[in-house]
């Protein structure tokens, strides 16, 4: 009795584990079918070196470069934003701040990460967007910019919460150390405490740049949905989501070329988070640190 | 002149009172080893030399430490400045995560210097006082974290001497190793002795014996007993010492 208890509930637990498994490989199938027959009728040469991206013209374009820079754009001002505003808040919350406060900032931050985004979306465009204009003239109404920094601000939690647990996470007798060495706490934070955590901190940078990749709403709203091979931020952008949203919401009809595209462009979306991953992975084996 | 003197020192954590009204003074160039069971106060003592205790929210401290006659806990005294000139050795090997060469480069860049050949000597220099330097000279790129318990441990002696402090903490140094590295480290105490003031925290009772000049014995926050090594372990003034170094309890 007891035997045939233990299996089902070992079955049961597989059950669970198989459906991500299953809808994983599901999701890459499909994708995989309908690229496939994308690419029956559209060069792969052409997909990814066009610059040009006018599927829903009459004369039609595929070139993925355009999307592929405006995600990359996007999330490049998205970092820029992150990276030291999530690291500075990490490193006060770790050394500087007390205990009380640090119990206090840190959920409430997190709570940045909890706004819906289409509400960052429209933030972004009936606030910063204006703001931004009156310093930037020539900025468009549409842009890149605005869409990236407060996709910036929402990946801030990403970044501080998940570095701030590295650091919480290395070993108390390393801190002792610096401080026993003479070193003042800026110097223990980034010459001791960061370099020692630095594999959770890549982690977690890997983290935000894969969210802000995937990122939709806010670039919906905010940059514009116009195809571009352009690096200038103050232009109005598409990213590879937005696309993909805009097809599938609008008259697109199925099994169209047009509508294979957007599985073209969500496999390319695939592939690039798939490499971040990869190099999240190495990063982390090449740095990790082990302490017994 | 003594090299440390506390003063009737009253320790606080939040509400425990730690240490009770403790008073010594340490003569320069000597070891000095504080025993007694665990949770007497002998680190936390330990760490007030140095204001490590600092860093706990809850501590409060009463007194005067006083270091070459110069009062540590008056505001004037710059606490990262003053920590430089105050080695401390841990209970546990902490190297940082850094190679060998920069773990004991770490105190001289810390302070500004980037001058590459005087890096090398101190380094070179440190390695060498805490015998460690014939271990290690080949492999000064390879992480600090590569070594074993024992190395680490001198490598982290090393560290501190690189900035040529004029005292070296050290909390129970050998509780982590095996026989062999705590009798090199052993050995090395007793060498460092002519250039350093050495106040050594230990739970190993012949270890005191072997290579402290002076013994103090804690117990419940209180300074039982401090006298000249021999006299604590042959002929103690108080029963409880008597009965601490003859392993009757503790």
């Amino acid at each position: 009795m007891q035997k045939i208890k233990e299996k089902s509930i070992e079955a049961f637990l597989i059950l669970c584990a198989s459906i991500t498994v299953f809808t994983t490989l599901g999701i890459i199938v499909i994708l995989s079918i309908e690229t496939f027959q994308f690419f029956r009728e559209v060069s792969v040469f052409e997909f990814f070196t066009g610059t040009e991206w006018t599927p829903l013209f009459a004369i039609k374009k595929y070139g993925i470069l355009p999307l592929v820079a405006g995600t990359l754009l996007t999330t490049l001002i998205a970092i820029a934003v992150a990276l030291p505003l999530g690291l500075t808040i990490a490193v006060y919350l770790n050394e500087y701040a007390d205990q009380r406060l640090k119990a206090v900032i840190k959920p409430l931050l997190e709570i940045l990460a909890a706004i819906p985004t289409v509400v960052y979306g429209f933030f972004a465009l009936t606030f910063v967007t204006p703001v931004l204009q009156k310093i930037i003239p020539s900025l468009s109404g549409f842009n890149a910019l605005s869409a990236g920094l407060v996709m910036g601000v929402m990946i801030i939690p990403y970044v501080s919460s998940l570095s701030e647990d590295a650091l919480s996470a290395v070993p108390k007798s390393l801190r002792e150390a610096a401080y026993g060495m003479g070193s003042t706490r800026l110097q223990t934070a980034f010459k001791v405490m960061l370099p020692a955590a630095s594999s959770g901190v890549i982690v977690s940078v890997i983290l935000a740049i894969s969210r802000a990749i995937g990122e939709t709403m806010i670039v919906a709203v905010a940059a514009g949905q116009e195809p571009k091979f352009t690096f200038n931020p103050l232009q109005s952008i598409e990213t590879i989501t937005t696309y993909i949203v805009q097809v599938s919401m609008g008259d697109v009809p199925q099994n169209s070329l047009e509508f294979r595209s957007i599985f073209a462009a969500g496999i390319t979306l695939f592939g690039l988070t798939f490499i971040l991953n990869n190099i999240s992975y190495w990063m982390k084996q090449k740095y990790q640190q082990k302490y017994e | 002149m003594y090299k440390l003197e506390a003063r009737d020192i009253q320790l606080y954590y939040g509400q425990k009172h730690a240490l009770k009204g403790i008073s010594m003074a340490i003569k320069p160039n000597t070891v000095t080893a504080f025993i007694g069971p665990s949770g007497c106060g002998k680190s936390t003592f330990l760490r007030c030399f140095n204001r490590m205790n600092d860093l706990i929210d809850t501590c409060r401290i009463e007194g005067e430490i006083l270091i070459d006659g110069r009062d540590i806990y008056k505001d004037r005294i710059n606490v990262v400045d003053h920590r430089k000139k105050i080695g401390m050795v841990f209970q546990k090997p902490n190297p940082f995560p850094k190679s060998i060469f920069e773990n004991v480069a770490y105190g001289l860049r810390i302070n500004g210097i980037t001058h590459k050949k005087f890096l090398e000597e101190t380094v070179e220099r440190s390695l060498r006082q805490a015998a460690l330097w014939d271990e290690v000279k080949d492999d000064l790129k390879k992480s600090a974290l590569a070594l074993s318990g024992g190395q680490q441990q001198r490598l982290c002696i090393a560290r501190t001497l690189a900035v040529e402090p004029s005292v070296i903490l050290m909390d129970e140094p050998c509780s982590a190793l095996d026989p062999i590295s705590t009798a090199k480290v052993e050995e090395l105490i007793h060498e460092l002795k002519n250039k350093y003031t050495i106040v050594m925290v230990t739970h190993n009772m012949q270890q005191a014996a072997r290579v402290s000049d002076r013994t103090a014995f804690f117990y419940l926050g209180e300074l039982i007993e401090y006298d000249d090594t021999p006299t604590i372990f042959t002929n103690p003034a108080k029963e409880a010492t008597q009965n601490y170094v003859t392993g009757r309890f503790g």
